[in-house]
């Protein structure tokens, strides 16, 4: 259990994090959400007491990481998986690390098995592929068999091999009740591996919730109808009570809220010629671009023009609920 | 038996379904953390080529002095002044071990994985200078050794004349004097957390001052502080304790050995005790 309480750390001017709380719990994998530049990497260095918090506690099983007498055991993280010494063989490095703790030396073994890179445990680590790097990051993490375990992207630059390992070995790791806190700015990531999100944007706490409900509450679900005989269908939906957009764009209209099947249906008992009847579903990343919208910090700018790209597409529900907290703390 | 006892009344205690690890974790203490620095200091090659330097230079060096030289030379010297010449050169290598056992863990990020296992910055500090200062010192007076046994052994001819201990117990000074300025560039080192930065300062530190001490003597305005500099400062130092005379100083009192040595314990304990305070606090 890691417990954040209005965990704040400014630079200067600039606030990294906001007065962060929340509680990363047991047996569960946590995702931590945010774009680029958002605060996750900080916040993480604060909860590793690597970083200092300008305000506010996070507490480990109750204690400050500091006072952990065996921080190995309750906490593994991978934070950058080029963290290590190249000139040294991956079996020394994760050796001055289990000296460091008491932790035997046949485990130094046991966890390079564990991570498959035994044939290499002996080579220097200067000579790995970015895989193989993240590969011995996880096993430095693993090293103390801690109850918490923080990832720090993970899944960066790896092939969908090592995705998919990673992605197995998380929720393997979970379900032997483990805590697994794990950060990413890649919803589609988060939704395949994580049970509960926490979402930060320019260092405040913009979600926390659970997977499902998340999904529940940013996924818009609607139907797309094309037809020939647009007027005609406008005019039956309206008999029927059914609001129907139409985007001029595609010549199709959206229904919010409907069953594709009764459309379907209403459209067959008008006799009305349909092209195109198919259920759609906003994207999970759609969602949580849209929630972070007005967040994030380095914005691409589209060639030829100057307004920021976000700022078009900005909209509805949890961006506009933001802003308007964001306006009126200022 | 009586562990695996103790042992499962605490797992079976966990009330939240979490994780409990069978590894035996006792609390850690500085022993630990001096393990994990002695493996640290071997197992990188850099080590190697720094203090392997050292040792050809010294030795290499001083041998061949002490095979030029004949009985008479050491009437007037010390049988350990041939170590003198490699010594020279070669304490640059202790002071580039000394800024890199500590800036290469934070040019590697190494740092932030040392601090996540030893959230304790005080003691994984305290046993890098432990575990660099008895390196450093063990190798600096091995190779010393050897070179004034050799001259001892090989020029001990009756024009040699008398030679005590006082000669030995001065060779031992410099060891300490060089192995001082390893662990006062491992402090420069934590500081500026970079290596080529470290290591210019050390370089500047210990080569400046003469230049800037013959400069100074130059005008008369200066000529007081310039002849203090001359006198006090790192190379000066070693050439003295290694009981060579401490030239140039046209009839001026020459200080005594252990306000050479004195005077680098101070600046090393400032910056040691900087060090200690800073990374303390510091984010990294």
């Amino acid at each position: 259990m890691i417990e954040l309480e209005g965990l704040t750390k400014r630079f200067g001017a600039k606030t990294a994090v906001d007065n962060l709380s929340f509680q990363v719990r047991p047996g569960v994998v946590t995702g931590f959400l945010g774009p680029n530049g958002a605060g996750k990497s900080t916040t993480m260095r604060m909860m590793l007491d690597l970083d200092n918090p300008t305000n506010g506690t996070v507490r480990i099983d109750g204690k400050h990481y500091r006072d952990l007498t065996e921080p190995l055991k309750h906490i593994g993280a991978l934070l950058d998986a080029k963290a290590m010494h190249g000139g040294r063989s991956a079996y020394n490095n994760l050796l001055c690390l289990a000296e460091s703790n008491r932790i035997p030396r046949s485990r130094v073994a046991e966890v390079l098995d564990l991570v498959g890179l035994t044939p290499v445990a002996k080579k220097k680590s200067k000579g790995f592929s970015l895989g193989m790097g993240q590969r011995l990051g996880i096993a430095s993490a693993l090293l103390g068999d801690p109850e918490i375990l923080m990832f720090d992207e993970p899944v960066n630059g790896l092939d969908p091999e090592g995705i998919l390992w990673i992605r197995n070995l998380m929720k393997g790791l979970a379900a032997e009740g483990r805590t697994i806190f794990v950060s990413s700015h890649l919803m589609s990531e988060m939704a395949l591996t994580a049970d509960h999100l926490v979402v930060i944007g320019q260092g405040r706490l913009l979600a926390d919730l659970s997977m499902s409900d998340f999904i529940q509450q940013n996924s818009r679900s609607y139907v797309r109808l094309r037809t020939p005989q647009q007027e005609r269908l406008k005019d039956v939906l309206h008999e029927a009570g059914i609001d129907a957009v139409s985007v001029p764009a595609t010549g199709a209209l959206e229904i919010d809220g409907v069953p594709a099947e009764r459309l379907g249906e209403l459209a067959a008992q008008h006799q009305i010629v349909l092209h195109e009847l198919s259920p759609q579903r906003a994207s999970l990343e759609e969602a949580f671009m849209r929630m972070t919208a007005d967040s994030v910090e380095y914005h691409a700018h589209a060639p030829g023009t100057t307004a920021p790209a976000g700022a078009a597409t900005a909209a509805p529900a949890w961006g506009a609920g933001y802003e308007a907290t964001r306006e009126g703390g200022e | 038996m009586t562990a695996t006892a103790d042992a499962t009344p605490a797992a079976s205690a966990r009330q939240d379904g979490g994780y409990s690890s069978p590894l035996p974790t006792p609390r850690p203490h500085l022993g630990h953390a001096l393990a994990s620095e002695w493996t640290k200091l071997t197992s990188v090659r850099s080590t190697v080529w720094t203090l392997g330097s050292l040792v050809a230079l010294v030795v290499g060096i001083g041998v061949f002095a002490v095979l030029q030289t004949g009985s008479a030379d050491y009437k007037s010297i010390p049988f350990v002044a041939p170590a003198l010449f490699g010594m020279m050169v070669g304490q640059l290598a202790v002071m580039v071990l000394g800024v890199l056992t500590v800036s290469s863990e934070y040019g590697t990020g190494l740092i932030r994985t040392t601090l996540t296992a030893a959230p304790d910055r005080l003691r994984v500090l305290t046993a890098k200078y432990l575990v660099f200062g008895a390196v450093a010192f063990g190798v600096t007076l091995g190779s010393v050794a050897f070179v004034g046994i050799s001259a001892a052994l090989l020029r001990n001819g009756p024009e040699a004349g008398y030679h005590g201990a006082g000669e030995w117990v001065g060779a031992l000074g410099g060891c300490l004097y060089v192995t001082l300025l390893g662990v006062l560039a491992l402090a420069v080192g934590a500081l500026v957390r970079h290596s080529a930065g470290g290591i210019a300062i050390m370089l500047g530190l210990v080569t400046m001052p003469p230049v800037l001490g013959a400069i100074l003597t130059g005008w008369p305005v200066s000529r007081e502080i310039g002849l203090t500099v001359v006198r006090y400062n790192a190379p000066m130092g070693l050439i003295q304790l290694f009981g060579l005379p401490n030239s140039g100083m046209d009839g001026s009192p020459t200080p005594s050995d252990l306000a050479q040595l004195g005077l680098l314990v101070l600046v090393t304990a400032l910056a040691v005790t900087a060090s200690y305070v800073v990374v303390r606090r510091r984010d990294v």
